[in-house]
């Protein structure tokens, strides 16, 4: 199977700063592949490399089986980017930004635009000015613009910001939609929660990509560690107690609770013994699932 | 502990439009109480009625014990608010912003500079005093808002969706800052987000539709409500695998993840719903290589509450 994203080292530098350090990958045909890291990790220059919109300082990269540097045109022709600043005409209407951005890339048949609406499950709201849309359906009409053309790869950078997990789910049911029919996604998010939509997730920070796997996968094997809910009172001097332990990698304030990632060696009881002199209240202590954010934050303090 | 913010009853129409409907809450000292729920279920309103931003049509807001109908300048002494779209002055340094916001909450000339300086050590800006706000970036930005909000000492903070747009590593500075004041000054917090990550972390979640708190409770004692009935599978292809699982009738919402599919199933029916999906799955083409209760999250109590209200 031929990959449909395949880079070698790719970096990228701007003057004595560098946004991509030798990033290697590959995105298989179907995949939901997701990029997860912080504002400025070098997400979108990536993404701006393999579009051909700028030039790698180093590294080589394919898309689609184009070389980006020799062959961006081609790429573009075949790729939708649906931008977190998507860049919709608040004062037209859906149906005339769709036909607008249709006819950049020659697309005229009145079928295949009604078809992009329905897909995306705006019909009705065609004649709707942009101005006057909800947020979650701004994303879909942005969504309906980057796939109008039929493209065979899909960049789509923070699609979901900014909703609340019902808008959420459905618009990952489109995605999913759109992918089902042999489609490849690469999404960019600083979300965890929809990171957990993606079928691997590769963890990004300063320009580096630090681990590429399932999302399940990534909890199991990228968290050098075991992650615990510590329930002890009072809150800080018991987070300062567990700071000490010599086994511990990271604690944090979890609400009403404290969040802790120490070595495997770690037994609940050693937990407990630490917070035998601060805690007035009895002590618990459980073993949990790591989540997305343990590993990413493991992963990013670690280097 | 004492109730320092107490909404009782709490209604508010926009033309014909009910924003928020007969709605109390109480947050105790010592409390971050989160407001969760879909856009457009009043979060916002019902934010800017607790601040008094906007009046009431009926109901009563009490801060700190004082009325905000009937004190509103002593209630709103109390309060912080940091709005979605918070404004710094983006030429002026973070030391010229502080002074600003001290001087509008009418801190002394004599005092506002050491509680400007204890506040930025605290939010962790005090190495970047003489910086221009606007050169600030998108987490530093939402400290300083969150420092502005805190420069009179308030025993409350309200703080509507103060992590949008931020990345992982500030929103995790932000929320050990948010818990840290909770912890030591025994203020209280109503903080309205979108992300079920962040309710988690709340002493207590209320949930609103339609402008009105459909449930509350503590985080863990929500996620009770569904205990049981939350099934994960992993297995292959996943796309048959939704089609399989959303054909039974006691299955009653399939999310698909990357690599797995949640379940929601009828009370006390789990165990049968996972021998049946087995049997199903075998002849289709298609192979469950794990299938097992799971511990509900929040969000899976967040769509269970709006699909069945």
């Amino acid at each position: 199977m031929q990959p449909v994203i395949e880079t070698h080292n790719l970096t990228k530098r701007f003057g004595t700063f560098t946004a991509v350090d030798k990033v290697s990958f590959r995105a298989n045909p179907g995949e939901v592949l997701g990029y997860l890291g912080p504002n400025g990790a070098g997400k979108t220059t990536t993404i701006h490399m393999l579009l051909g919109m700028i030039l790698p300082s180093a590294g080589e990269a394919q898309v689609l089986g184009y070389d980006i540097v020799k062959e961006p045109e081609a790429i573009r022709e075949r790729v939708g980017y649906m931008s977190q600043k998507f860049a919709l005409y608040e004062e037209l209407t859906a149906w005339e930004n769709l036909r607008f951005y249709a006819g950049v890339y020659g697309v005229r048949e009145h079928a295949h635009l009604q078809n992009t609406i329905s897909r995306v499950g705006l019909t009705g709201l065609e004649k709707t000015p942009v101005a006057d849309l909800p947020l979650g359906w701004k994303q879909r009409l942005a969504l309906a613009i980057a796939i109008v053309h039929r493209p065979q790869l899909l960049f789509l950078d923070e699609p979901t910001s900014g909703v609340d997990p019902t808008a959420r789910r459905d618009f990952w049911d489109l995605i999913y939609e759109i992918v089902a029919d042999g489609v490849t996604a690469l999404v960019t998010t600083h979300y965890m929660d929809e990171a957990e939509y993606c079928g691997r997730v590769g963890i990004m920070s300063r320009g580096r990509l630090l681990a590429l796997d399932a999302p399940s996968a990534l909890k199991r094997e990228a968290l050098p560690g075991l992650a615990w809910d510590v329930f002890a009172e009072p809150l800080l001097p018991s987070l300062n107690a567990l700071e000490g332990l010599p086994d511990m990698q990271r604690v944090g304030l979890a609400g009403d609770h404290l969040r802790a990632i120490t070595g495997r060696e770690t037994r609940k009881a050693d937990l407990k013994r630490a917070l035998k002199d601060v805690a007035t209240k009895s002590v618990r202590v459980n073993r949990v699932e790591p989540t997305l954010e343990d590993v990413f934050l493991a992963l990013a303090d670690a280097r | 502990m004492e109730n320092l913010i107490q909404a009782k009853n709490l209604t508010k129409t926009f033309g014909d439009t009910l924003a928020v409907k007969d709605l109390s809450l109480q947050v105790r000292a010592g409390e971050i109480y989160g407001l969760v729920g879909p856009d457009g279920a009043g979060k916002t309103t019902t934010m800017r009625l607790l601040c008094g931003a906007l009046r009431l049509d009926s109901g009563e807001v009490q801060v700190g014990g004082c009325s905000m109908r009937e004190n509103p300048d002593q209630a709103r002494e109390q309060l912080g608010y940091l709005s979605q779209q918070f404004s710094l002055y983006e030429e002026l340094t973070i030391l010229e912003n502080l002074r600003f916001f001290a001087e509008v909450r009418g801190i002394s000339r004599e005092r506002w500079y050491d509680r400007a300086l204890e506040i930025l050590r605290f939010v962790g800006l005090d190495e970047f005093l003489h910086r221009r706000a606007g050169h600030l970036s998108g987490g530093m930005k939402q400290k300083l808002g969150l420092a502005t909000a805190l420069v009179h000492r308030p025993r409350v903070l309200l703080l509507d969706e103060p992590t949008g747009g931020v990345d992982p590593i500030t929103r995790q500075d932000f929320w050990q800052l948010l818990i840290q004041l909770v912890s030591e000054e025994a203020i209280s917090v109503l903080v309205s987000t979108p992300y079920m990550d962040e309710a988690v972390r709340c002493t207590y979640v209320g949930f609103m539709k339609d402008g009105q708190l459909i449930a509350e409770d503590h985080p863990q004692a929500l996620r009770q409500k569904l205990e049981g009935r939350i099934i994960e599978i992993r297995g292959k292809p996943l796309r048959s695998l939704r089609v399989i699982a959303a054909a039974n009738e006691r299955v009653q919402s399939v999310q698909a993840f990357g690599d797995r599919l949640h379940l929601r199933i009828q009370a006390g029916k789990s165990r049968p719903v996972i021998r049946e999906l087995k049997k199903a799955v075998r002849g289709q083409g298609a192979e469950i290589t794990s299938i097992e209760i799971v511990r509900p999250n929040l969000e899976d109590v967040f769509i269970a509450l709006l699909e069945s209200t």
